[in-house]
């Protein structure tokens, strides 16, 4: 399997989801400068989490307009699974490739804690092997807004990926960490070839990160 | 010429920011503060001779870059 990390000026999130990939496909990344404007064939495009071009005007909207993006846009099209984590899933809805916007946390703080979240969607690439998962997540803008008919869509086409629950799997808003419509924390697009999500499935992918079930998404991807 | 854009959030996007600063004015005893919504201003300078091309194309970067027409409105004002 061969898979890409785009790598973006203020990006922090690359080497991680590097070695998550490589430990569980057994094959290092090629690691993409956004300058780059190709990728060669691909098993999976990654958009890392970080900080990309300093949150400038919105979180991902420059990054959005890097070289790279419209190969990453193209070959999303074409199917090639693409993976958006944290700044790279609000890279995605920047570069139009998921629907809705990504805003402030309603709590106006920048959240770092571990949630609980499950998969409504339980037949894309990336969730099919999905399961009740404990990982963290550590953002200021991943509070999800869609419009009613972009929500409307997102639901009746099973393209929710992720809620943030309780333990017990309910979706309530007592687990709503940042104020996001309907406890989203993934979506797909249309396709289902397309994943942005604010948890870090690469920080919780080894017994020493203290939780491994970050590596269920990608041993879903890769397995 | 120069271009001046106001960015602010649509009507039924909540700004829990707006609030915030809301309540501050009123802490400071502007008691006669409704609502605060706050925005972004962005000022392009131009060479652009005609006004029409200038607000033709302020308006595709709005769409293109500068607003999330998910969330935000803009406003364009050339002098």
């Amino acid at each position: 399997m061969k898979s890409h990390v785009i790598v973006f000026p203020g990006s922090n999130c690359d080497r991680d989801v590097a070695v998550a990939i490589k430990n569980i496909s057994g094959q290092k990344p090629e690691m993409l400068w956004h300058k780059e404007t190709s990728i060669d064939h691909s098993d999976l495009i990654v958009v890392p989490g970080g900080f990309s071009y300093g949150d400038y005007l919105r979180c991902g909207a420059m990054a959005s307009t890097s070289p790279i993006m419209q190969d990453v846009v193209k070959k999303a099209k074409e199917g090639v699974p693409v993976l958006g984590i944290c700044n790279g899933f609000q890279i995605l809805i920047e570069s139009g490739l998921l629907d809705g916007a990504l805003m402030r946390n309603s709590s106006l703080s920048f959240i770092c804690r571990d949630v609980l979240i499950k998969s409504k969607n339980k037949s894309s690439v990336f969730t099919r092997k999905s399961k009740l998962a404990k990982m963290p997540i550590a953002h200021n803008e991943g509070n999800f807004f869609a419009t009613s008919e972009q929500l409307k869509k997102i639901e009746d086409n099973d393209q929710i990926a992720f809620q943030y629950c309780d333990e017990n799997g309910n979706v309530e808003q007592s687990s709503n960490p940042n104020g996001s419509l309907a406890n989203i924390a993934g979506i797909l697009n249309e396709n289902k070839n397309v994943l942005g999500m604010m948890p870090h499935p690469e920080r919780a992918a080894e017994k020493i990160h203290g939780c491994d079930d970050g590596k269920i998404i990608f041993e879903s991807i890769f397995n | 010429m120069l271009a001046k854009i106001y960015i602010t959030l649509k009507k039924d996007v909540l700004d829990p920011q707006g609030s915030v600063i809301a309540n501050s004015l009123k802490s400071l005893g502007f008691n006669n503060v409704e609502d605060v919504r706050q925005g972004k201003f962005i000022e392009i300078k131009l060479n652009n001779k005609d006004k029409d091309d200038a607000q033709k194309q302020l308006g595709e970067m709005c769409e293109k870059l500068l607003a999330n027409l998910v969330i935000e409105d803009y406003k364009i004002e050339i002098e």
